[in-house]
């Protein structure tokens, strides 16, 4: 039999047919759905007269344009407030489950698939945003798809879609103290480029990774997208089962979910981890990330003449090529995102703020990643060290990452952000993001500068 | 549902010769709450287009009137990031009907390819010689054949070869609709569940 990659087996078993020269028939196992990009999808229906063809496969979330505060009033914008009613009406219509606004189980899609039970591994799962990568940290094939796909599954539970090709990232050897997973997958991107894994589906594999929780292997494949990938997974686990292990979990079955030894990729990259130090962004793109104790490059090619986009992307920075992060003034601290907003993460920045207080230049957001996140915060004394240090610990939502809702950060104002784009206008009109771990937006936002993390770790462990 | 058809087209170009331009620039995020299509264009490109103050930003592209045209031509690695479906619906609302580039990302190539946007990939060289010659002449036209996958620059004759899936290029040459085809295959689906 032919070797296989994990990826071939899972896409392999999905597909309802091949069309001749084109895309495949795959079917989808689970469908997440959040009040941005379903409600164009939903009208096609109506136009169609047609209704959704498994309800049941489809979860639904309130998540982009809600507000972090006062979430109990009536949203004050009035489109988004008219979005996510209709995202209501729309689930109310077609009987599909809704974890909206104030329901106690709510929070970003990315975030509550995963800890409610719904991303297994061997899923084929699909969403419209970009950063359903994240589910693929179960051994699932999961990707981000535009609205016209969105109709596509609702209407059919499949979608038209042309295989990618395949490459495994392998990243071997232990990570340094104050190095996260956030560190692991900035780096690569830092190394390949915002588009090195266009046309692929990654695999991550080796000792650094397998090392990782499930929450540190969400944070990986979620940024997959920021370069170019169409997606990125991990083979099952006993860290997977382990993770799952409340549901009826057919962990025989998963375990199957490998790649066999002798399957070959389209393309292969390995990294040390022992290399990689606490990483922050300088420029516009994801890409365009050094290690904290770097200099901005003068160029962004080998000619060393600096492009024309690269300046124009430290222009807007306002950076110069050359020049160190460190110590440059900061003004606001963001912490969450689907990226960097489950409890480990808080864990992560309240290992640093502990028994020290947030800097005075410093606005700090501080955005649980769903419902559950904030409830285990309190429960586990996190929401208290917060406050001793002078945090406000808001309501679960995508918030600041991308700024659909009221927090947007001000321009020419520096953001250190633990979410997953620095993009011009991303976090607000004319906000400068440098994108960073938990630790690292924890060591800025107790200096208010730009700091180097390994320095206020005190234990030996990694956090 | 019959979809936008596309055969052939000869137009002037727009040129856009940045690279990495990511789908937060076509479309802010601000502008993602509306519940349908349509009307996406006024905020194409909106903080380049527009300065802090609200007013026109005349250095920007669209706002020069010497550039116009149903072509857009970009740099390297267009429509990263997010997979707004808004980004692809804002250049065709915009009217747009094609856009050139040497590389895009693939969720947009997909969502472009589901409205009726033609994306083009030419080899980079000739991405760059064209921006150079639509700076210089503005006038200038490209001649884009689906049928034959042909892209020229009409004035030098410059011609490649592009890409396209053969089943897009069906579609959107007789304007067929995917989720059609989808719902023709209820059976095959239903078949594949049990």
């Amino acid at each position: 039999m032919e070797a296989k990659t994990l990826f071939d087996k899972i896409w392999d078993g999905h597909v309802v047919r091949s069309i001749e020269n084109g895309p495949d028939v795959l079917y989808i196992d689970r469908h997440y759905i959040h009040e941005v990009t379903s409600p164009q999808a939903f009208n096609g229906l109506k136009e169609r007269g047609i209704p959704v063809f498994r309800p049941g496969k489809t979860i639904a979330t309130a998540d982009h344009n809600i507000p972090t505060k006062d979430q109990h009033l009536q949203i004050r914008d009035e489109l988004s407030r008219n979005q996510v009613e209709k995202l209501s009406e729309n689930c109310r219509k077609h009987g599909i489950e809704l974890f909206g606004l104030n329901h106690p189980k709510n929070g970003i899609v990315h975030v509550i698939g995963p800890e409610l039970g719904y991303t297994l591994p061997g899923m084929t799962i699909v969403c419209g945003d970009s950063h359903t990568s994240t589910h693929g940290a179960f051994g699932a094939i999961a990707f981000g798809i535009g609205t016209s796909e969105v109709e596509m599954v609702l209407a059919t539970q499949c979608i038209l879609q042309p295989k990618p090709k395949k490459m495994r990232i392998t990243v071997n050897g232990n990570l340094q103290k104050g190095v996260t997973s956030k560190d692991i997958i900035m780096y690569i991107i830092s190394e390949i480029s915002t588009s090195g894994a266009t046309g692929y589906f990654v695999e991550y594999c080796g000792s650094a990774i397998r090392s990782l929780s499930m929450e540190a292997r969400m944070t990986i494949c979620n940024m997959s997208i920021e370069m170019g990938a169409r997606g990125g997974l991990i083979a099952p686990d006993e860290t997977t089962f382990d993770y799952l292990k409340n549901l009826e979990s057919p962990v025989n079955e998963w375990k199957k979910l490998q790649s066999d030894p002798d399957a070959t990729f389209d393309r292969e990259l390995e990294f040390e981890a022992g290399l990689i130090k606490p990483m922050i962004t300088y420029g516009t793109n994801p890409g365009m990330g050094m290690a904290i104790d770097g200099s901005i490059p003068l160029s962004d090619n080998k000619k060393n003449e600096a492009s024309s986009s690269f300046l124009k992307s430290l222009d807007y920075m306002g950076f110069e090529p050359g020049m160190k992060l460190l110590g440059h003034p900061v003004d606001y601290v963001f912490l969450g995102s689907c990226t960097n907003g489950r409890i480990e993460d808080f864990r992560e920045f309240a290992h640093i703020i502990k028994g020290r207080k947030k800097a005075a230049n410093i606005t700090a957001l501080i955005v649980p990643g769903s419902k559950k996140v904030e409830e285990q915060m309190v429960a586990e004394g996190l929401t208290e060290i917060y406050k001793n240090a002078g945090f406000e610990v808001r309501q679960p939502g995508c918030s600041s990452c991308l700024a659909m809702n009221e927090d947007k950060i001000p321009a020419g104002k520096y953001a250190v952000s633990t979410s997953n784009r620095n993009f011009e206008g991303r976090q607000g009109p004319g906000a400068r993001t440098l994108l960073a771990s938990p630790l690292t937006a924890a060591a800025a936002a107790i200096t208010g500068k730009v700091s180097d993390p390994r320095e206020f770790i005190t234990q030996e462990k990694n956090v | 549902m019959p979809k936008v058809k596309f055969n052939t087209l000869e137009s002037t170009c727009v040129p856009l010769p940045f690279e990495n331009v990511d789908t937060d620039q076509i479309i802010p995020a601000r502008f993602l709450s509306a519940t349908s299509r349509e009307g996406f264009g006024d905020n194409l490109f909106r903080d380049w287009r527009y300065k802090k103050t609200g007013e026109k930003n005349s250095e920007f592209v669209l706002n020069n009137p010497k550039f116009s045209g149903k072509v857009l031509v970009a740099g390297k690695n267009f429509g990263s990031g997010s997979s707004r479906e808004h980004a692809v619906w804002a250049i065709f609302d915009y009217g747009f009907r094609a856009v050139v580039s040497s590389f895009f990302a693939d969720i947009f190539m997909n969502n472009a390819l589901n409205n009726g946007l033609l994306p083009i990939v030419i080899p980079e060289e000739l991405q760059i010689k064209l921006q150079d010659l639509i700076q210089k002449n503005p006038a200038i036209k490209v001649k884009i054949d689906l049928e034959k996958q042909t892209f020229t620059i009409v004035s030098t004759g410059d011609s490649v070869r592009f890409e396209i899936n053969p089943y897009k290029k069906e579609c959107l040459l007789k304007g067929l609709d995917d989720i059609d085809f989808l719902l023709s295959m209820k059976n095959l689906i239903t078949d594949y569940e049990s």
